[in-house]
């Protein structure tokens, strides 16, 4: 995802990441990062949570239009309101992908 | 004492460090990147640095104000629109784990969130299909220009679906180019992306 906003702003459309991993978006380069402490497929918050998805959005767009500099991140300051445990489970997949399918595998046969 | 003064000291210098940080345009750092990753996904993401040939810095200014700007968005939780487009291709994804679909779809923002459906095998959907503002707020971004926040909301945003990584070679090639001619039809001056 940052190497696409890469590309995109590159053809002169300036972008922001909002992302739950902004440290990779860091290392990957983009061009504007909003971090957020999110689980994963949840990057404006929690589903139904209006006020939530708006501070998420309204940073995005300050961030977009307001940095000076390549590579300008700024963290959101809201905890996820579900506890941790809980948040790490219910983001994940109930049939693990493919990928991790196979890796699973892998790991099994080496032990 | 000394140990007092020392203790002041290392504070003193703390707080100069931070002060560089600052300057590297990096603001307080507050979020924890891996806070809901497995563990053992870590070292697939962490200190991996830039992509070969995408280690340089890229900036398009924003020049317009932010109430005269129209904005587009992005996700790649893999939306697409269930009565009219095809699904992106997880069936290939099952035979070929390291493949994932790089094609993209179009998502008025006017669509129902009956019409939105989730192609995606690393995340869980339920909360995608019970809002799908929370990977792509386009009627929050619709209010946001009601209101006079933003100059406007394109009609149609973008949807990919994320698991690209270990192949760019097709979203450099194809899907970028055509996101962007996409994005200068429909008249937006920037763009807001979010990973899945």
């Amino acid at each position: 995802m940052p190497v696409l906003a890469r590309w995109i702003e590159a053809a002169g459309i300036p972008t922001v990441v909002v992302t739950m991993m902004p440290a990779v978006a860091e290392e990957r380069r983009a061009p504007r990062i909003v971090g957020v402490e999110f689980p994963f497929g949840h990057a404006f918050g929690m589903p139904h949570d209006r006020a939530m998805q708006r501070r998420v959005l309204e940073l995005a767009l300050r961030v977009l239009a307001g940095a000076a500099a390549f590579g300008t991140r700024v963290d959101l300051d809201i905890q996820w309101p579900v506890p941790l445990r809980e948040a790490y489970k219910a983001w994940q997949p109930g049939v693990p992908s493919p990928i991790v399918r196979k890796m699973l595998e892998a790991r099994q046969s080496q032990s | 004492m000394i140990a007092q003064h020392l203790g002041h000291l290392r504070n003193h210098r703390d707080h100069v460090t931070n002060r560089v940080i600052s300057q590297c345009h990096t603001f307080h750092v507050i979020v924890d990147s891996y806070r809901f990753l497995p563990r053992s996904f870590r070292p697939l993401y962490e200190g991996r640095g830039p992509f070969p040939g995408e280690e340089g810095p890229v900036w398009a200014p924003f020049e317009k104000r932010l109430s005269e700007s129209r904005i587009a968005l992005l996700t790649s939780a893999g939306l697409y629109l269930k009565g009219s487009q095809q699904s992106f291709d997880v069936e290939r994804e099952k035979v070929h784990e390291e493949w994932g679909d790089p094609t993209w779809r179009a998502i008025p923002s006017a669509a129902r969130p009956d019409e939105i459906a989730v192609a995606h095998l690393h995340i869980n959907d339920e909360d995608l299909l019970a809002d799908s503002e929370i990977a792509v707020p386009m009627h929050l971004l619709t209010e946001l220009a009601s209101e006079g926040v933003v100059g406007g909301s394109v009609a149609d945003n973008v949807s990919v679906m994320g698991y690209q990584d270990r192949s760019l070679r097709d979203w450099r090639d194809t899907t970028a180019p055509a996101i962007v001619a996409h994005l200068r039809e429909h008249g937006a001056d920037a763009l807001v992306l979010a990973p899945a």
